[in-house]
């Protein structure tokens, strides 16, 4: 099953290109404990794919290997070709890997704005001098960024609460406003960590819509780790199932909900 | 009225003094949560460091070579480059190792730090109190002077005008930069921060560099008036209560508590004993004289005041825990 | 009537409007939009050649003379571009709600044939290719933002900037039998529209029945929009914020009628959410919101004092007791003492103008409302801090304008005198009727209802209740003429007076009254969440829902306080104290258009609610104390849920006409 440089179109007219993540062999353990054991996996260009499985399962140990936060023991990432043994927080989102996290993870006295701005610290070049003068080409600079940002403020619909600081936002729009933040780097693989925990019907949907909006729009490539089954099973193209640290099974939504190994590891497993 | 509004003027120069180093503290504060402690020492080590630079001192003999003095225009950037050079290598051997460790580990590695940065200064530059001479102008304002009677130090004019110089360049570049706006996303959440490709050891060099240079500003102003000596570290426990009172994490906190602890103790050392005398001294027997060194405990009677009443500070943002 | 189309120089048309708008103000602003934080804005030229463009790009896709064009979207300048140009092609405009579910919307598209539709963005598309099948004659949709339409297919669906292109490609290429080109056909096609030609089709809700599509004429807008222009010497430096539905008379009127004959420019907000904001930055000059809004308003500014520091919160209520005695006599230019206009001016620095610039209202010269009766204290309120707020009444029918208040004429109770060129009659029954340049063509094939409506000689009936004060020539509005019904002892029932007295008090977001042909009146309440909720979070009451806040015992002894003063009030006036509440329930639900409950601009819908909750009627009347309630809703996506609880009823003090004697 080589799917390296296979190219396909999805019912929904999108394409999905070749391999832009590989995950090989990882396991990663914290003193004793085991949180992924020997888990490989790939993500190709432009696809959405569903990390899922049951509390404890390691997903967000996954993401957090995937964008460097954690150093597996074992095991190697492969990202647009070049092969690592571990990732580093700062090489991942300047190779553009985005993410957000479970846990909405702002900049809580700042406003929308500047929260959105400091994604786009990568794509500012200007040295501190011209910045401490905020004159010439810094100024042009702030200017551009400022022009990108306000695109995403305008296609996440928050143009509203532009000057709010983030603290003071309810929990389902500061979830809107750290995406924003993920996508003013405009990322090539995009982590969403549970996108839509504690949100509304209402809340779920227009994350949904966006979610898709910005992977037709963009071409973004995005793995997201969700509980809501049915979210994941309309979104996604492909879903990995991890269970206690090893990967049960990796397939289309269809396959996966058919196998015998996942329905064991939900059973009796309270999830919500 | 005349003596006292040269007190309450010469009050709020000493305040910009405390101003200057609980900026430096607060600098720090703000993006890495870390109490710097030897801010005052830093100070005292900049000062040491531009001396020796001006005067051609011969680091570790402690011998002056006029042949090798340097000019001011030349000496000044050089010892701003020898505090960036101390930021980096406090980040590389001392922040790097310690992130994400309790407060207090951080706080005792900064007073480890004062004491390698004292040590440092003795040995390289010699233990004596030495004289800064930058062209500075000495003596009082002849103007007032003339014109209304008022004696204030030309020299204390220009630390002032430094000050707000200095201040408002701050400002600018936090609220206006790229590099401010990650200061300020450093100093909110390290993780996110990181995710967004800001490098953190880059943020603190910077941060430790700017105190730096504000350390020398405040060595430097500090110096020409009192000499440079040991007790200039002192002046950051002085900036303890200064903190206090205007928040820990607040610039124009640092600014307006120091401006109000300067004149206050000043009021106090000078006024307090009457003011005093003239309300209780119906019923008590009192000696204005003992309150004559009000100056030296006046700032911490007030910041321990503040802490019953206003924790947070005068600008501090209410502490509320969120669940 | 031609001799009246004369009397506007051969500036019949709006097409025509804006041609000379574009010749001799061509460098003054006409259109701003905030768009990606910006105010971008374009001027009477620019606009002209965006129409320009749009419209050859229609001719080019097929459309026709006559033929109906959907508007469907949020308020931005395209949309009034859009149907301008397709008012230079001969077709006709039918701006429809954007938030109407699919059947509505579905009914009206089907009713007047509409071949093209001209949307906001995928959200519309969506609603048009679900009704597919149903829409036989619809052909083409242009929309204006592309987001998530790539994958679509595209053979009948084209984006504007698409149209505009085509149009500006094959402007004057040679074509058809005539050899004209199409700029040529454009021209053609706009010197031949006149003044008599429909201008606009603009469905209105109704409260009973099926929407009627109400045909205006190039005629009715423009006179209209020049006699209301210059009743409040609107010029074009005058400035409008657009944030009301396109579907609704009044936009069109402010936003093109009269824009367009003064030359002032129409902004639109960035989005619906930034009203406020944006509001702020324009600081209009000339604006209108219905009672509801101003009513929003105070509630937030009575929720910021309350948690103002307390100085703030006495100079606040220092200074607006003073403004409550002399802003609106100083407003309407009456004497006032020396010493209370310098402590008015005082009021001005510190309180009026902060407040008026915070809530966006400090440029506002001319303010009106109408739609329902405001509050007389929330009309004061605004009146004292200097705002020129004024009400009018109008209908669809006539174009808006029936009876506006002239400045230094203006009270809470009546609603003008007779606008300009509006002749005013008061039947028998006391029903108020109407003749005017404004007054529509027709119902859109719906012969019966016009006939039912307007008479040969051009009187319209308002189906409101009303009479002409004696002395100042007022008119005073009652009641829908319907709803004033008699009571079972022949007494004057007029439930519409008694829910407005009620709807006055914050807690109280709408309530309907029931009594036509019983022997007493009750009531269903529904209460204001935002006001209710603030309440109860001030005093640490705490609560889960929506029916659970209703169903509080001090909530409801707090409404049936408010009850009781109503009452109290209703039975000082001998003809209706008959209206006196003396039962009512607070519902478990909030009463909404999405559940036909109430139309699209906010009205009770009567029949639908006593049908709907009819078990609910029964309880008041037969003396139970309590009645379970079962209610299905639906929620903002089409889908449907239910909502149940227990209801208590409780009893509420009358006064009889023998008490009030006795005391």
């Amino acid at each position: 099953m080589n799917m390296m440089t296979q190219t396909s179109i999805t019912d929904d007219g999108r394409t999905i290109g070749g391999v832009q993540m590989k995950v090989d062999n990882i396991s990663l353990r914290f003193g004793g404990v085991t949180a992924i054991r020997n888990a490989s996996f790939d993500i190709r260009h432009g696809e959405i794919r569903a990390i899922i499985g049951p509390n404890g399962a390691g997903k967000t140990s996954m993401l957090n290997v995937i964008n460097g936060f954690y150093h597996p023991q074992d095991g190697t990432i492969t990202f647009k070709g070049e092969k690592r043994r571990d990732m580093r927080p700062h090489i991942a989102a300047t190779q553009g890997i985005a993410r957000t996290f479970q846990n909405v993870a702002l900049f809580k006295g700042m406003t929308t704005l500047d929260n959105i701005m400091s994604g786009r610290a990568l794509k500012m070049k200007r040295n501190i001098l011209w910045q401490m003068l905020y004159v010439g080409p810094a100024r042009q600079e702030e200017l551009e960024n400022r022009k990108f940002v306000e695109t995403i403020i305008d296609f996440l619909e928050i143009p509203h609460i532009r000057r709010t600081p983030v603290g003071k936002l309810p929990y389902g729009l500061q979830k809107r406003v750290e995406l924003g933040r993920a996508l003013a780097m405009e990322p090539e693989l995009l982590l969403l960590d549970e996108p839509m925990a504690g949100m509304n019907v209402e809340e779920k949907e227009d994350m949904s819509r966006f979610i898709i909006d910005i992977n037709e729009e963009f071409g973004t490539t995005i793995a997201l780790i969700e509980h809501d089954m049915g979210v994941v099973m309309d979104l996604s193209d492909r879903v990995v199932v991890l269970d206690h640290g090893d990967l049960i099974a990796d397939g289309t939504p269809d396959e996966v909900q058919k196998n015998q190994d996942v329905i064991d590891a939900y059973l009796g497993v309270a999830h919500d | 009225m005349l003596f006292f509004m040269e007190t309450v003027i010469s009050g709020l120069l000493a305040g910009i003094m405390y101003s200057l180093v609980a900026l430096g503290f607060v600098l720090i504060f703000k993006a890495s949560g870390v109490f710097n402690f030897s801010q005052g020492v830093m100070a005292l080590f900049a000062a040491l460091t531009l001396v020796g630079l001006l005067s051609g001192t011969v680091p570790f003999t402690h011998v002056d070579n006029p042949s090798f003095a340097i000019p001011a225009w030349a000496a000044i950037p050089l010892t701003i480059i020898v505090m960036i050079i101390v930021a980096i290598l406090i980040e590389r051997f001392i922040l790097r190792h310690l992130v994400n460790q309790e407060h207090i580990i951080l706080f005792m590695a900064m007073v480890g730090l004062s004491y390698v940065f004292e040590g440092a200064g003795d040995i390289i530059w010699g233990s004596d109190v030495k004289v800064i001479d930058l062209g500075l102008p000495h003596g009082a304002w002849d103007w007032l002077l003339d014109t209304h009677g008022l004696y204030i130090e030309k020299i204390e004019l220009v630390a002032a005008a430094a000050a707000v110089v200095l201040v408002v360049v701050l400002a600018a570049f936090f609220q206006k930069t790229r590099i401010g706006r990650a200061l300020r996303a450093v100093a909110d959440d390290h993780q996110a921060a990181l995710s967004v490709g800001i490098s953190l050891r880059y943020i603190w060099i910077i941060v430790w560099s700017v105190a730096g240079i504000v350390a020398l500003v405040t060595g430097v102003v500090w110096g020409a008036k009192s000499g440079i000596q040991f007790s200039l570290s002192l002046i950051a426990l002085k900036a303890l209560p200064v903190l206090i009172l205007g928040g820990f994490e607040s610039i124009p906190g640092a600014i307006v508590g120091g401006l109000i602890i300067g004149v206050g103790e000043k009021l106090a050392e000078v006024f307090g004993g009457e003011v005093i005398v003239a309300i209780f001294g119906r019923w008590f027997e009192i000696d204005p004289g003992i309150f004559t060194a009000t100056e030296n405990w006046f700032a911490y009677v007030l910041a321990l005041i503040f802490l019953l009443f206003r924790p947070q500070g005068l600008f501090g943002e209410k502490i509320i825990e969120r669940v | 009537m031609n001799s009246d189309i004369a009397q506007l120089d051969g500036l019949d048309t709006i097409p025509k409007l804006l041609d000379r708008n574009a010749r001799e103000i061509g460098d003054k602003p006409a259109s701003r939009e905030k768009e990606y934080g910006i105010w971008q804005s374009w001027t009477w030229s620019e606009v002209r050649g965006e129409v320009e463009a749009l419209a050859l790009g229609l001719l080019e896709l097929g459309l026709k003379k006559g033929d109906h064009v959907a508007i469907i979207g949020n308020n931005r300048p395209y949309f009034y571009w859009a149907m301008v140009a397709c008012q230079s092609c001969g077709a006709v405009p039918v701006p429809l709600y954007q938030d109407s579910v699919a059947k509505e919307m579905a009914y009206v598209l089907k009713h007047c044939g509409t071949r093209f539709a001209i949307v906001e963005n995928q959200e519309q598309v969506d609603k048009l290719l679900e009704m597919g099948s149903k829409l036989k004659t619809l052909k083409q949709i242009v929309y204006i933002d592309p987001r998530g339409l790539r994958n679509y297919d595209h053979t009948s669906m084209r984006s504007y900037k698409e149209v505009q292109k085509l149009g500006r490609e094959h402007a004057d290429s040679k074509r058809g039998k005539q050899k004209l080109s199409l700029r040529e056909e454009l021209e053609k096609r706009k010197a031949k529209l006149t003044g008599n030609d429909a201008c606009v089709i603009l469905y209105t809700s109704g409260t009973t029945g099926e929407p009627k599509g109400v045909v205006l004429s190039h005629y009715n807008i423009v006179a209209t929009a020049k006699n209301s222009s210059e009743f409040d010497h609107l010029c074009a430096d005058d400035s409008v914020l657009a944030y009301l539905p396109m579907a609704w008379v009044g936009d069109f009127i402010f936003s093109i009628g009269q824009s367009f004959w003064t030359g002032f420019c129409v902004s639109c907000p960035e989005s619906p959410d930034t009203m406020h904001q944006d509001m702020g930055e324009i600081g209009p000059t000339y604006f209108f919101a219905p009672p509801r809004f101003y009513e929003s308003l105070l509630t937030t500014v009575a929720i910021r004092m309350e948690d103002a520091s307390a100085i703030k919160r006495n100079i606040y209520k220092y200074f607006m007791d003073h403004a409550g005695k002399t802003g609106g006599p100083i407003l309407d230019g009456k004497s006032v003492g020396l010493w209370d206009r310098l402590k008015y001016a005082l009021g001005n620095i510190l309180v009026y103008g902060p407040l008026k610039n915070s809530l966006g209202l400090s440029r506002v010269r001319v303010g009106y409302t109408a739609g329902e009766a405001i509050g007389p204290e929330i009309f004061d309120f605004y009146r004292s801090l200097g705002i020129n707020l004024k009400q009018l009444y109008g209908q669809t029918e006539a174009a808006v304008f029936v009876t506006q208040q002239p400045d230094g004429e203006v009270r809470a109770d009546t609603v003008g005198v007779p606008s300009p060129g509006v002749e005013l009659r008061i039947d028998e029954s006391g029903e108020v009727f109407y003749r005017s340049p404004g007054v529509f063509q027709d119902y859109f094939k719906n012969a019966k209802s016009t006939a039912a409506t307007k008479d040969k000689e051009g009187w319209v009936a308002t189906g409101d209740a009303g009479f002409i004060e004696t002395g100042s020539g007022h008119l005073r509005i009652i009641d829908r003429a319907k709803d004033v019904g008699k009571m079972a002892d022949g007494r004057l029932f007029a439930p519409k007076y008694v829910e407005n007295k009620l709807k006055f008090y914050p807690n109280i977001l709408e309530a309907v009254v029931f009594g036509d042909g019983r022997d007493k009146c009750c009531a269903f309440i529904n209460i204001d969440l935002n006001a209710v909720g603030n309440w109860a979070e001030r005093n640490n009451i705490t609560y889960a829902s929506y029916q659970d806040l209703a169903g509080l015992p001090q909530v409801l002894a707090m409404i049936q306080a408010h009850v009781e003063e109503v009452n109290e009030s209703i039975a000082s006036d001998e003809m209706l104290s008959g209206c006196q509440i003396h039962r009512f329930l607070a519902l478990h639900k909030q009463l909404d258009a999405d559940d036909g409950e109430l139309t699209r601009t906010q009205k009770v819908r009567r029949r639908i609610i006593e049908e709907k909750f009819s078990n609910l009627i029964d309880a008041l009347y037969d003396g139970s104390n309590n009645i379970f309630a079962d209610t299905e809703v639906t929620y903002e996506d089409g889908r449907k849920g239910r909502i149940s609880a227990t209801l208590e009823i409780r009893n509420t003090r009358v006064t009889t006409i023998e008490q009030r004697a006795a005391a």
